[in-house]
């Protein structure tokens, strides 16, 4: 989990550096590409995260007009699931919402298998409510640790408990399911342990029984990607964050696609990533496909509903896998 | 209030409740065929059923998934029903009924109630890594061959018990042996029965997703898989893939994609019931 951390300043880091420059999403990179390329052929085992899922499948769907002989296949998982094949070296490219996590590196060492991490946009995790609740627009990530710790199983159980000028009403929690990336990376950030919350809240895989629930709950409260929010602002209320660091950001801050770029929304924003195997990028037809992703991931990410990566980072992405191709011919 | 009143009561009571027992059951199935049709129907045509999965939901298709399906459907029939019928064969003609024999029965009789994501994980190891055949559409009927196995022999047996014992008597003492006896006179009169078990169980398995997705199917395959070895994608993939999805356009894809799931299982369904009626005519004892 280290690693996580390093990652996540080196990008706000970058972030900063880009300020709120605003690159529009509207990239316009797609046809940057050297044109068709009939001569590649192969094929490209893609597995892993769900959330990653719709962005490498516009990935996939746009490169057979570029190389229209590559079978690309993706998989749906999750991200641990895909990374117990990924270890294994059965797939060529892991789908991610989160950083490998040692136990997943160690098996990989063991089976020799080496790679490389690449973000290839971000999502805003959103907190939401119901609509109609009036108290709740602003809460400090202590005040989210104090809801979601696992000593709060069964104590903090109603709004005042929160904050005491909050309705005496119980409060009923939605999140995602235990087994997504999603679910570690929120309890990493809020809680301060991966993988560790209270037990006794809604969970699910599916965000839009997510989405189901806390529109149809006046007390309810819940967090998931920045895309269903967006996807259902009319049922839903999001709730801005304040991690207390003025350093990125002052006050209260609610998530947005520029508030997530420029790092102020902490310290919810994320990364999603793709690893790419060493012995994969070996392939002419997976180098080819992972400079399309990187070339076309800011377009085809705002497509699908999440947030485009700054040129600055797509380009240092696109240089670090550059090297290591070529890292890998030596 | 006399006796024959107060029975008369407790006839009419049972009526009424019957009649919402079947109603409940009924009310929920129009409910979701209510629901289904008015969101999908309209969605359905040539080229949904023709197009390649996509990003975009109204480009977007169900030709891979469909095509997946069908190979499944196929190749978990030549798997499971020579081994299932064979199976349930032995155990109702020729084991006598030992200790050992109630204890396979019962194991049977068990692993039906086993959870599909089980016989993914078994799949997985045996078929996937052990064998070596990858996450392929064989790997992916072997492990639903597994699924719907408990199934066809259970009904397999049940079929051959409905079937006279005077009828094996006959044949034994017109001489027949026990394979004749079984192949030429117990099987074809238990075969209607036999069917629609088989028949069934297919309709479970075409509605699996959760053992076939740790098996490795897919949910991204821009080709119609050509041999039992490629890789593939169902139906039941492709529509929890849509309704998870923010947009709700794809919500309207699922819808569709569910209609011609319902499509499948209820053509199975009428080819079952089809063939039983068809056999029923036939057999007079």
């Amino acid at each position: 989990m280290k690693k996580m951390n390093l990652n996540l300043s080196t990008l706000k880091a970058a972030l900063l550096v880009t300020g709120t420059l605003f690159l529009g999403a509207c990239g316009g990179n797609s046809k940057e590409s050297n044109g068709t390329d009939d001569n590649l052929t192969g094929s490209i085992q893609i597995d892993g995260s769900s959330t990653v899922y719709p962005i490498t499948e516009a990935v996939a769907e746009e490169f057979r007009t570029e190389a229209p002989d590559v079978k690309v296949t993706v998989g749906v998982s999750g991200t641990g699931g895909g990374f117990k094949k990924f270890v294994r070296g059965e797939t060529d490219i892991n789908n991610s919402s989160r950083s490998i996590s040692e136990s997943e590196a160690k098996m990989a060492q063991e089976n020799n298998i080496t790679y490389l991490e690449l973000p290839v946009t971000y999502d805003g995790l959103t907190v939401v409510v119901h609509p109609e609740n009036t108290w709740a627009s602003t809460m400090t990530v202590a005040e989210l640790k104090k809801i979601w710790e696992p000593a709060a199983q069964g104590k903090i159980t109603r709004w005042n408990q929160i904050r005491p000028e909050w309705p005496d009403q119980e409060i009923h929690l939605f999140g995602a399911g235990v087994e997504s990336g999603t679910y570690d990376y929120f309890t990493e950030a809020v809680v301060g342990k991966s993988h560790a919350s209270r037990g006794d809240f809604t969970a699910s895989e599916d965000d839009n029984v997510l989405v189901q629930g806390v529109s149809t709950d006046k007390f309810a409260l819940g967090f998931f990607g920045y895309a269903y929010y967006v996807e259902n602002k009319a049922k839903l209320k999001a709730v801005a964050i304040d991690d207390q660091n003025d350093t990125n950001g002052k006050g209260a801050i609610l998530p947005s696609p520029e508030t997530v770029k420029n790092g102020t929304y902490a310290p919810l924003s994320r990364p999603l990533f793709i690893y790419v195997n060493s012995k994969a990028a070996s392939r002419p037809e997976v180098v080819e496909f992972v400079e399309f992703y990187l070339d076309n991931a800011n377009a085809l990410s705002t497509e699908v509903g999440y947030i485009a990566m700054p040129e600055e980072e797509i380009k240092k992405q696109k240089q670090k896998f550059q090297e290591f191709v070529s890292g890998l011919k030596k | 209030m006399t006796n024959s009143t107060r029975n008369r009561i407790k006839d009419k009571a049972f009526q009424v409740f019957g009649i919402f027992c079947m109603l409940i059951g009924l009310v929920f199935l129009a409910a979701l065929l209510i629901n289904i049709l008015s969101e999908g129907l309209a969605r359905i045509d040539w080229d949904f059923l023709t197009s390649l999965p996509s990003r975009r939901a109204s480009r977007s298709g169900i030709l891979t998934a469909w095509a997946g399906t069908l190979w499944i459907l196929v190749l978990t029939s030549l798997i499971a029903f020579p081994l299932g019928i064979s199976a349930g064969v032995y155990l109702e003609e020729y084991t006598k009924k030992t200790k050992m024999a109630s204890f396979l029965e019962i194991n049977i009789a068990n692993l039906a109630g086993v959870p599909s994501i089980i016989y993914g994980l078994l799949g997985l190891e045996i078929f996937v890594r052990q064998m070596g055949m990858g996450s392929s559409l064989l790997a992916g009927a072997m492990t639903l061959s597994l699924l719907v196995l408990p199934i066809v022999i259970v009904t397999t047996r049940e079929s051959l018990k409905a079937v006279p014992q005077t009828v094996r008597q006959g044949s034994f003492a017109l001489g027949a042996t026990k394979w004749q006896t079984t192949w030429l006179q117990v099987l074809p009169a238990a075969f209607g029965g036999i069917l629609t078990g088989v028949i069934m169980s297919l309709s479970r398995a075409v509605g699996e997703a959760a053992p076939l997705v740790v098996v490795g199917a897919l949910a991204y395959v821009p080709f119609v898989p050509s041999s039992p070895n490629d890789e593939f994608t169902v139906l039941p993939i492709q529509i929890f893939n849509w309704t998870s999805r923010p947009q709700a356009e794809f919500l309207v894809n699922a819808a569709a994609a569910i209609i011609m799931l319902l499509l499948i299982t209820f053509l199975l369904n009428g080819i079952a019931v089809y063939l039983r009626n068809k056999q029923q005519k036939k057999i007079k004892w």
